[in-house]
C-alpha cells in the first residue's frame, strides 16, 4: 500500500511544485510585459533577500506571498463564515485538479501505475466538468462577503462563465469529433508531425473561439467584469485580505495554465515539436513554451483592451460565438468527410469554401450585432 | 435642475414579482470618480433608476478667504481650483483683475500667455483622455502613454515658473517672470513631436470595437438640454452647438491666430463625441501653439501696474475658454485692496448638473464613463 | 473594419511596439525619474544633489535647477548673523497668502531696534511654495530652495523651521539655481551702483553747497 501512496507523491507533487513556481514566475511576467507596454519598469528591486543583488525583480512573487501570509484575516460581520473561508479553496481544488490530467509526460513518470490512471479515457470531459466548479466558488465569494459589490461582482461572474461554458465546449467538440476519442493522449498521437488542428480554418476558427472563451472564463481583460477595478472595486473579492486573497489569485492564475494547456493539447499539437526523435523530455519543454506563448497572449490583451459591459459580453456570447461554434461543428462536419476521400483538389476546395463560410458569418453576426457603430467624421467651424 | 420623470415604480411589480430596488452610494472614496465625488444610485438590476450627485468634500473656502487677502495673494488659490490647469485659471483671473484697473500688458506677454494656455489645455485633453480609457477598464496603457506627454508640458512648465503644477505664473499686467533661455525651442520640439503621439494613439483607441461599442450610444445630450443648462467646452461642442469663447470674445491676442473649432452635428451627443472632440482640439491648439511659438517678438514682460493693487469700486467678470468650459471670475472691488466679492463660476460643477438626465436608464458601468467624459475635477466642483 | 476586429489588431500592434521599443529608448520612459532628459544635464543620482556643508540628502530622484519647494534665508558668505540681508522688516509675513512666516526684529542692549531677525520661523507644512514672499522682499533677502526631503515624525514641531536652519550662503543659492541666482546678483549690483552713483551726486551737491556757503560766509566776513 504504501508502495502506491509513494508513486502517487511521485507523481503528483512535482506537478504541483513545478505548476506553483510557474504561478510565480508568470506574476512576475505578467508584471514586467504589463510595465514596458506602459513605459514603465516593473518591479526591479527585489532580489536575493539580504543582498544587494536584485535580479530584475524576481524576488517579487515571493516577497508578496510572504506579505500575503502575515497580514490580517479580515471577515466582513455579518458574513457567512464558512462560505467565506470556503470559496477560496473551492476556487483552487479543481484548477490544480485538472492539472493532472495534461498529456504531460514527465520521463520520471512513465511506468507509474497513478499516471497510467490520469489517462483517462474521458478526459476532456472530465476537464469541462471539473472546471465548472469554479464558477460556484465564485458565488460563493460574492455571496458570503455581505456587500453589495461583492454580489454585483458574484452575480455577474456567474453569468459570463455559464454564459461562455457553451462556445468553449462546442470548440473542443470539433477536435474530438476529428479524433473520435475524449483521451487527451490519443490527441496529442493525432496530431504529430506539425499536423496541428489549428491549421485548417474549422481548427483555427475553433482555436479562436476557445481562446477568447477561456479569457471569459477565467476573468481575464477584456471580460474582467467582476473584478472590474473602477466601477466595483474588486468584484467578488472585495472582502478578502491576505491568505485567501492569494488562494483566489493563485486559482485564478492556475486556472489560466490549465485552460492554456487543453487548448494546447487540443488544437496546438500538444508537446509536438522539433527535436523529439533524439530526446523525448523536450515534449515537456515544448508543452510548457506553448502554454507561456498562451499566456503572454493573454497579457498583451490584458495590456490593451478596456473591457466590455456586461450585456455586451452576454450580447457576444450568445449572438456571436454560439451560432458560429455550431456553424463550425457543420463545417468540420463536411470537411471530415471531405478528406476522407484522399483527393488533394477536394481537399483544397473543402478549405477555400470552409474559409469562405466562417468568414461570412463572422462577419453578417458582426454586422447583425453592431452594424451601427463605427468611427465617425466631425465638422469644423472657423 | 433636471427635467427627467420620476422613476416608475409600477415596473417593480410586473408578473406578479415584487422587487426592490438596490441603492449603492458611489462613494467618495472610488477609484473612479475623479475625486471626492459621491452618486447615490438607485438601480434596478443593472439599469440605473436614479442618481443623486453628492459633492462638497473638498469644499476649501476659497471665495471667502479671498475676501480676506490681497489681490495678488489669492493667485497662488487660483492654481489649487482646477489643479490640472493652473496656467489657465490664473489667467482668468488676472483677466478680470485686469479689467478693474487700466493696465496693458505687453505683447511677449500676451503671446507667452496664449502659449501656456494652450499647453495647459493639450494637459488637460491628454490626462482626461487618459483617464477616460482607464474608466472604461483598459488597464492604465493609454494613461501612461498620455501622461509621458504630460511630463514633458510638465517640464516646460518648472522651467518657466519653478513649480509643475502650482505654477502661479500670472500677474496683473504681465507675467511674474520671463521664460529661462532656451525654452523656446524645447517648448518647439515638445510641439513638433506631439502629433505623432496622438497619431499612435488614435491607432490605439479610435478604431477599437470594444471602445466603439462602449461609448457610442452612451450618454446622449441633447442641443436643448445642453444649452439650457449652460453646459460649455468641449460638451457643448459635442452636442452640436459651434461656441468657443476664443472665437466669441477674443480675449487676449486669439483673433491673431487662425486656428478651427470642431463640433458636431447635434444628432448624437454621446461620450464616444466628446472623445473625439477633445483629440481634435488638442490637434488644433497644436496649430496655435505653432503660430505662437514662431511669432513671438522680444521685450517686457510685465506692464506698468501700480505697485499696490487698489482698484476703485467697480465690478468685473473675465472669462476664458478654459480646457473644462467657461471658467469665470466675477470681482466686485470696493476701494480697498482686499475684494468685497469673489465669485468663481466653475465649468465642471455647471457640466455636471445635467448628469442625471444623461444616466438615467442607462447601465452602471455606463455611469462611470459618462461621469468621465464630462471631465469633472472636484477641485473646481466644490472650491 | 475591413478585417473583423481590425481596430483590436491595431492597437494590439501599438502596444507590442512600445514594449518592444521600451527597452531600446530610454526615452521613452518618461514617467520613470526624469530618465528621459540627457545625460549631464541633471544631477543622476543620490548624493549628486549640491548639499551645503553639514547637510544631508536622501533624495531618491532629482529636481532641476528651475524647482522651488520652501523659502530659505539668504546671508553673503562668512558667520550667517553677521551678514544676512534681512532686516526683519515683516513685509513678507503680511504678504503671504497662507500665514506661515512668524517674525520678531531684534533689538539690542538699548532696545534699539537692529535690522536683523531674532525669530523667523516657517511652518513648512503649511506653506504652499507660492513664491510670493520672494517676490515682495525689497532686499532680495528670501528665496526659494529646492530641497524638500524634511519629512520627520514629529509632530508637533518638526516642521517648523527656525531662522538657523533657514539661512543659506549665497554661494548656495548660486549652486542650485545658477540662472536665478546670477540674474539677482546683477540686480543687487545694479541697483547698488545706482544707489552708489546718487549718493556720491548727493555728496558733491552737499560739498558744493557747503562751500558755496563758506564763501559767502568769507566774504560777509570780509566785508
Amino acid at each position: 500500500m504504501s508502495l502506491v501512496l509513494i508513486d502517487i507523491l511521485i507523481a503528483t507533487v512535482p506537478l504541483m511544485l513545478i505548476f506553483a513556481s510557474l504561478f510565480a514566475f508568470t506574476t512576475w511576467l505578467e508584471r514586467k510585459a504589463l510595465a514596458r507596454i506602459q513605459n514603465r519598469i516593473g518591479p526591479n528591486k527585489v532580489g536575493i533577500p539580504c543582498t544587494r543583488i536584485s535580479l530584475f525583480g524576481l524576488g517579487q512573487p515571493a516577497a508578496d506571498g510572504i506579505k500575503m501570509l502575515f497580514k490580517e484575516d479580515i471577515v466582513p460581520r455579518g458574513a457567512d463564515r464558512l462560505f467565506h473561508l470556503l470559496a477560496p479553496i473551492l476556487a483552487l481544488i479543481p484548477a490544480m485538479l485538472v492539472l493532472c490530467f495534461l498529456p504531460l509526460e514527465f520521463p520520471w513518470t512513465k511506468s507509474l501505475l497513478p499516471v497510467q490512471a490520469f489517462l483517462l479515457d474521458g478526459a476532456v470531459i472530465f476537464f469541462f466538468a471539473i472546471t465548472g466548479l469554479n464558477t460556484l466558488a465564485v458565488f460563493m465569494a460574492g455571496w458570503a462577503s455581505r456587500n453589495k459589490y461583492s454580489l454585483l461582482g458574484g452575480m455577474r461572474a456567474v453569468a459570463q462563465m455559464v454564459s461562455y461554458e457553451i462556445p468553449l465546449v462546442l470548440s473542443a467538440v470539433i477536435v474530438v469529433m476529428m479524433v473520435g476519442s475524449l483521451n487527451a493522449a490519443d490527441i496529442v498521437k493525432e496530431q504529430t508531425g506539425w499536423n496541428w488542428y489549428v491549421f485548417s480554418p474549422w481548427g483555427l476558427a475553433a482555436f479562436v473561439i476557445f481562446f477568447i472563451a477561456s479569457l471569459a472564463e477565467t476573468n481575464r481583460s477584456p471580460f474582467d467584469l467582476p473584478e472590474a477595478e473602477s466601477e466595483i472595486i474588486a468584484g467578488y473579492f472585495t472582502e478578502y485580505s491576505g491568505f485567501k486573497f492569494a488562494l483566489f489569485f493563485l486559482g485564478e492564475y492556475i486556472a489560466m495554465f490549465a485552460i492554456s494547456g487543453l487548448a494546447v493539447t487540443l488544437f496546438l499539437g500538444g508537446g509536438d515539436g522539433p527535436g523529439l526523435a533524439a530526446a523525448p523530455w523536450l515534449s515537456v519543454v515544448w508543452f510548457l513554451a506553448k502554454i507561456f506563448a498562451l499566456i503572454a497572449v493573454m497579457i498583451w490583451l490584458r495590456g490593451t483592451l478596456p473591457r466590455l459591459r456586461v450585456d455586451q459580453l452576454m450580447g457576444f456570447a450568445w449572438k456571436f460565438m454560439l451560432p458560429l461554434s455550431i456553424l463550425n461543428i457543420l463545417v468540420a462536419g463536411f470537411a471530415w468527410h471531405a478528406q476522407q476521400q484522399n483527393s488533394k483538389t477536394i481537399t483544397v476546395i473543402t478549405w477555400v469554401i470552409s474559409l469562405a463560410i466562417l468568414y461570412g458569418t463572422a462577419s453578417g453576426l458582426n454586422q447583425l450585432n453592431r452594424g451601427s457603430v463605427r468611427p465617425r467624421k466631425y465638422k469644423y467651424a472657423e | 435642475m433636471s427635467t427627467a420623470a420620476a422613476p416608475n415604480y409600477e415596473l417593480l411589480q410586473q408578473d406578479g414579482l415584487e422587487t426592490s430596488l438596490l441603492e449603492v452610494s458611489m462613494g467618495p472614496h472610488h477609484p473612479s470618480t475623479h475625486g471626492v465625488f459621491r452618486m447615490d444610485v438607485k438601480l434596478d438590476g443593472e439599469t440605473v433608476v436614479d442618481l443623486r450627485p453628492v459633492f462638497g468634500y473638498l469644499h476649501r473656502n476659497h471665495e471667502k478667504l479671498a475676501e480676506n487677502m490681497s489681490y495678488l495673494s489669492s493667485m497662488p488659490f487660483t492654481d489649487r481650483l482646477d489643479y490640472f490647469n493652473s496656467m489657465s485659471n490664473n489667467w482668468a483671473y488676472a483677466l478680470a483683475a485686469e479689467k478693474l484697473i487700466e493696465v496693458e500688458v505687453p505683447e511677449r506677454a500676451e503671446y507667452l500667455r496664449v502659449i501656456m494656455a494652450e499647453l495647459t489645455r493639450l494637459v488637460n485633453h491628454v490626462s482626461l483622455v487618459g483617464f477616460f480609457l482607464n474608466d472604461l477598464g483598459a488597464l492604465g496603457t493609454p494613461l501612461m502613454y498620455a501622461f509621458r506627454e504630460r511630463e514633458k508640458i510638465l517640464d516646460l512648465f518648472e522651467q518657466a515658473s519653478g513649480a509643475r503644477m502650482m505654477c502661479n505664473y500670472f500677474r496683473f499686467g504681465g507675467l511674474r517672470n520671463d521664460v529661462p533661455e532656451g525654452w523656446l525651442e524645447r517648448a518647439g520640439e515638445v510641439v513638433d513631436r506631439f502629433p505623432s503621439f496622438l497619431d499612435e494613439y488614435e491607432q490605439l483607441l479610435c478604431e477599437n470595437e470594444i471602445i466603439l461599442s462602449r461609448t457610442q450610444g452612451v450618454g446622449n445630450l441633447s442641443r436643448e438640454l445642453a444649452i439650457s443648462a449652460g453646459v460649455t467646452g468641449p460638451m457643448l461642442r459635442a452636442s452640436g452647438v459651434a461656441y468657443d469663447l476664443r472665437k466669441v470674445d477674443q480675449y487676449g491676442i486669439y483673433d491673431r491666430f487662425k486656428f478651427r473649432v470642431p463640433h458636431t452635428d447635434g444628432d448624437t451627443g454621446d461620450c464616444y463625441d466628446r472623445f473625439m472632440i477633445r483629440m481634435l482640439e488638442m490637434r488644433e491648439s497644436i496649430e496655435i501653439l505653432k503660430q505662437a511659438l514662431a511669432g513671438i517678438p522680444k521685450g517686457e514682460i510685465m506692464g506698468n501696474a501700480p505697485r499696490v493693487f487698489k482698484p476703485k469700486p467697480a465690478e468685473a467678470y473675465g472669462r476664458i475658454e478654459g480646457p473644462k468650459g467657461e471658467l469665470g471670475f466675477y470681482l466686485i472691488a470696493d476701494g480697498t485692496p482686499k475684494p468685497y466679492r469673489y465669485r468663481v463660476r466653475p465649468p465642471s460643477l455647471i457640466n455636471l448638473t445635467v448628469l442625471r438626465d444623461m444616466c438615467l436608464g442607462g447601465k452602471i458601468a455606463d455611469t462611470v464613463i459618462i461621469l468621465g467624459s464630462i471631465d469633472i475635477v472636484l477641485g473646481e466642483v466644490d472650491r | 473594419m475591413s478585417i473583423l476586429g481590425g481596430g483590436i489588431f491595431k492597437g494590439m500592434k501599438v502596444t507590442l511596439w512600445n514594449f518592444v521599443l521600451s527597452y531600446f529608448r530610454r526615452d521613452r520612459l518618461t514617467t520613470n525619474d526624469y530618465s528621459w532628459r540627457p545625460d549631464g544635464d541633471l544631477p543622476q543620482g543620490i548624493g549628486d544633489y549640491p548639499k551645503e556643508e553639514g547637510e544631508q540628502l536622501s533624495d531618491t530622484t532629482t529636481v532641476t535647477n528651475y524647482s522651488r519647494n520652501f523659502p530659505m534665508l539668504l546671508h553673503d558668505g562668512g558667520e550667517p548673523m553677521d551678514t544676512v540681508r534681512c532686516v526683519a522688516c515683516q513685509i513678507c509675513e503680511r504678504e503671504c497668502p497662507p500665514q506661515c512666516i512668524y517674525i520678531e526684529k531684534d533689538y539690542d542692549e538699548n532696545g534699539k531696534y537692529i535690522k536683523r531677525p531674532a525669530v523667523f520661523d516657517i511652518d513648512v507644512s503649511v506653506c504652499m511654495s507660492c513664491q510670493i514672499c520672494v517676490e515682495v522682499c525689497p532686499f532680495d533677502a528670501i528665496v526659494m530652495n529646492s530641497q524638500f526631503e524634511l519629512s520627520t515624525p514629529d509632530r508637533f514641531g518638526g516642521l517648523l523651521v527656525r531662522r538657523d536652519d533657514l539661512l543659506k550662503s549665497n554661494d548656495y543659492y548660486h549652486q542650485i539655481h545658477p540662472e536665478e541666482a546670477a540674474a539677482r546678483d546683477q540686480k543687487m549690483a545694479v541697483e547698488k551702483a545706482a544707489k552708489e552713483a546718487k549718493k556720491k551726486a548727493a555728496a558733491e551737491k552737499a560739498k558744493a553747497a557747503a562751500e558755496k556757503k563758506a564763501a559767502e560766509a568769507a566774504m560777509g566776513d570780509a566785508e
